[in-house]
């Protein structure tokens, strides 16, 4: 019935890096590791978030749900479709 | 039987307690939260048998403190509300009468006045609440206490106190006592048609240009409840017009003088008093409450024997008539203030008095009334000297 | 650029998809790097969009202390009330508008402690409102004093040679005064919390959801328990799921084993629908219920 279907699931993330507090709760509990804590400092001396890979985000938000200061979400994007059979 | 609005119209034989009861019923008071504390205890039992049939909802909590701001929980959401106590639960409350001015959300406080300090004598009466009412919980507030001398005036001053406490969004004080609160007299209950309700003042604009604590000109804010989608927040912290804790000294400066100013400022429409032969008077007895009528004896014995004697009874308390003591200072040669207590209001007549006239003080520490022949006396020993 | 313009490390902040129920002119809000209240507000704000409830008649009430911040932030008709009195001024709240939703979110030396006698007679009444506690086992607003929940021999401010008090079993606490729902999980559990506090806010009657939530700068430092991160590491790794647990085995000990789930789930009236039945029975068409009380509570049976 479906005209397409989803290939393979891409994500994501955004970061306010403003916002961030340096706690590190995304980059330990990010199922894939693909986040780390950037050398560069905020504003008030923190060291935000990076997505260092990018092609192993999956966009599945944990990192949105353990951060405390609301500083980072993930989103999943339909990367690639194709027909379905 | 009541009428649809709830109201029991016709002419009952009640006590003083019942009569609050029902004045809250007129008034449109629709939740009740309370605990049992002699000898307020009545007030909600008459609550509780009543509510049903007129749509209210009475629940007794755990302790006063719960109570105290179960009614304001309920004034958010949009409810006329009230609780009752008396000596040892008014002092639990204090800290939600702040809460109550400082959020400007508007209730009833019945405190029926027994001997102290602690659980003293529950059964007896006293007037040694008035102090705590002004000034009980922290911080500077402004506040409206009324003071009933009958069960007509429990009920009439019930529904002023309503009055009031919608009209200036503030925690209004009924400050019974156990004389009061226990006298069976007759009380007429008007048709409710007759009774006049201050309606709440609800803010109905646009969401987002409501500023929750903006007052108007009177320095009072238009009421907002919860569940109408304006996302309100209300804090007991020092805030700012939105609502918002504002944590700095201008922002304490301009709060917390609205809050006082807006009762100083409207304090001539809120204050009541009664005058019994004052003018040409060379003594004034000030009284409130069931002291007013202890004294009418002495006074008119002492009017009797030649003396010209004036009776000004306090129908409010707070704010406290000081331009009237002020004005009578200079015309009379003595103020007599009989109380049950040890000393509270006759400080504030002492204050206004500013030695222009004496002030003297009839104590009594509670537990049963004045003997009128103490007040006579007096009276008489300020007329010889 | 494409997708990796969505990817910003500069000052620019694109919204968050919880940003539409906080009140984001108040962030950044006022918690310690690494405390674990904020993940706990994800769990809540996630919960709130996905539970189907009309977001106009939502009130949340906090008390006093770092969880009782959590009102001012969310948007909804919210109450910041005062040290202990969150769950009686939600009681008048709910009773005087039983259309309503009212979610109190505290810390557990507000609801209790100070609010403990409010907390247990909410319980046994059922009063229809979910208590979201957030348990950082101290008072970290004032400073990291010893509250019912510090576990036995850990230090604090005010038991500067260990706490030897024995420690409140909330869930145990909770079920036992007649809790309808029950559940336990930690700031790590993001995913179960979530889920929790969703079946807690569409259920009828008092639900409480418990969060362990780490306090780095007042209670882990002190305990020399590392930071926030250690503390969640800990959560992770010290965890056991046992949904259905009886209560009176998930007391918690210092740094000891935490079991969490979904302990209780029962059905019990709530106060007002007894309040409404049982007027109804006595007092037959006499009974006036307020309006709202009518809507709410009428439509079952009688």
């Amino acid at each position: 019935m479906a005209e397409t279907v989803v290939k393979r699931v891409k994500g994501t993330v955004v970061i306010a890096a403003e916002r961030c507090k340096g706690c590190g709760f995304c980059v330990e509990f990010c199922p894939t590791k693909c986040l780390e804590l950037s050398g560069q400092y905020n504003s008030k001396g923190y060291h935000p978030p990076v997505l260092v890979r990018k092609d192993d985000c999956t966009g599945c938000d944990i990192c949105g749900m353990v951060c405390p200061d609301f500083a980072i979400y993930g989103f999943m994007k339909k990367k690639e479709k194709e027909r379905a059979r | 039987m009541h009428d649809d609005s709830g109201v029991l119209t016709g002419a009952h034989f009640i006590d003083g307690d019942h009569a609050c009861s029902e004045g809250a019923i007129a008034a449109g008071c629709r939740f009740v939260a309370g605990y049992p504390i002699t000898p307020s205890t009545e007030i909600v039992e008459r609550i509780a048998e009543r509510f049903p049939f007129v749509g209210g909802v009475f629940i007794q909590m755990e302790d006063e403190i719960a109570s105290s701001i179960a009614i304001q929980g309920a004034v958010w959401a949009g409810k006329k509300a009230m609780t009752v106590t008396s000596g040892p639960g008014f002092s639990l409350m204090m800290e939600h009468i702040g809460y109550a001015a400082m959020t400007e959300t508007p209730c009833v406080f019945v405190d029926v006045q027994r001997a102290g300090p602690s659980t003293g004598l529950p059964t007896m009466p006293a007037q040694g609440d008035m102090m705590q009412a002004r000034w009980g919980s922290h911080g500077d507030y402004g506040i409206i206490a009324l003071c009933p001398n009958s069960p007509q005036e429990c009920f009439d001053l019930t529904i002023r106190a309503f009055n009031l406490a919608e009209q200036f969004r503030v925690p209004v004080l009924l400050m019974m006592d156990e004389c009061v609160g226990h006298m069976i007299e007759r009380v007429i209950i008007p048709p409710a048609h007759e009774i006049q309700v201050f309606k709440r003042r609800y803010y109905h604009g646009p969401k987002n240009e409501l500023l929750l604590f903006q007052p108007d000109k009177d320095l009072v804010p238009p009421m907002v409840k919860a569940g109408e989608g304006y996302q309100i927040h209300v804090t007991g912290l020092t805030h700012d017009e939105n609502g918002y804790p504002n944590m700095t000294v201008g922002a304490q400066a301009k709060l917390v003088t609205r809050l006082v100013n807006k009762i100083r400022m409207n304090a001539d429409t809120i204050i009541d008093y009664r005058e019994d032969g004052v003018e040409g008077a060379d003594i004034v007895v000030v009284t409130y409450g069931i002291t007013s009528r202890t004294a009418i004896p002495a006074i008119e014995q002492a009017r009797k024997e030649g003396m010209r004697i004036g009776h000004l009874r306090l129908v409010t308390a707070w704010p406290f008539p000081e331009k009237r003591i002020r004005e009578l200072a200079s015309k009379v040669k003595a103020f007599v203030v009989p109380e049950l207590n040890l000393g509270q209001m006759v400080y504030e007549v002492e204050r206004l008095a500013s030695g222009k006239s004496k002030v003297e003080l009839v104590p009594h520490a509670g537990g049963t009334v004045h003997n009128p022949k103490e007040i006579y006396a007096a009276i008489k020993h300020l007329v010889k000297g | 650029m494409g997708e990796d313009a969505l990817y910003t490390i500069d000052n620019v902040v694109p919204p968050n998809p919880i940003e539409n129920l906080l009140r984001m002119d108040r962030i950044p809000h006022i918690w310690c790097p690494g405390c674990g209240i904020g993940t706990t507000v994800n769990c809540f704000v996630r919960a709130l969009q996905t539970s189907g409830l009309d977001l106009d008649k939502v009130a949340i009430v906090s008390g006093i202390g770092c969880t009782g911040r959590v009102a001012g932030y969310i948007k909804l008709d919210s109450f910041h009330t005062t040290h202990g009195r969150a769950i009686p001024f939600a009681t008048g709240l709910k009773l005087a508008n039983p259309e309503l939703k009212v979610i109190v979110y505290s810390g557990d030396g507000d609801l209790t402690a100070i609010g403990g006698n409010h907390f247990i007679h909410a319980a046994r009444r059922n009063v229809d409102m979910t208590v979201i506690l957030i348990n950082n086992m101290t008072y970290g607003m004032t400073g990291g004093q010893v509250a019912p929940t510090t576990p036995i021999s850990a230090t604090a401010s005010t038991t500067p040679y260990g706490n030897f008090e024995q420690t409140f079993n909330l869930p145990f606490l909770a079920e036992s005064c007649g809790a309808v729902y029950v559940a336990r999980w930690t700031a790590f559990h993001v995913r179960h919390a979530t889920k929790s506090i969703k079946e807690a806010l569409t259920k009828k009657g008092f639900s409480f959801v418990e969060i362990l939530a780490a306090c780095p700068t007042l209670y882990s430092r002190r305990n020399k328990l590392g930071d926030g991160l250690d503390q969640m590491i800990y959560f992770r790794d010290h965890s056991e799921i046992k949904h259905g647990a009886d209560t009176k085995t998930v007391a918690l000990d210092f740094q000891g084993k935490i079991t969490v789930g979904k302990f209780v789930d029962i059905e019990r009236p709530s106060y007002q629908q007894l309040m409404y039945d049982h007027l109804k029975k006595k007092l037959g068409d006499q009974y006036i219920p307020s309006p709202e009380m009518k809507n709410v509570y009428g439509k079952n049976g009688n």
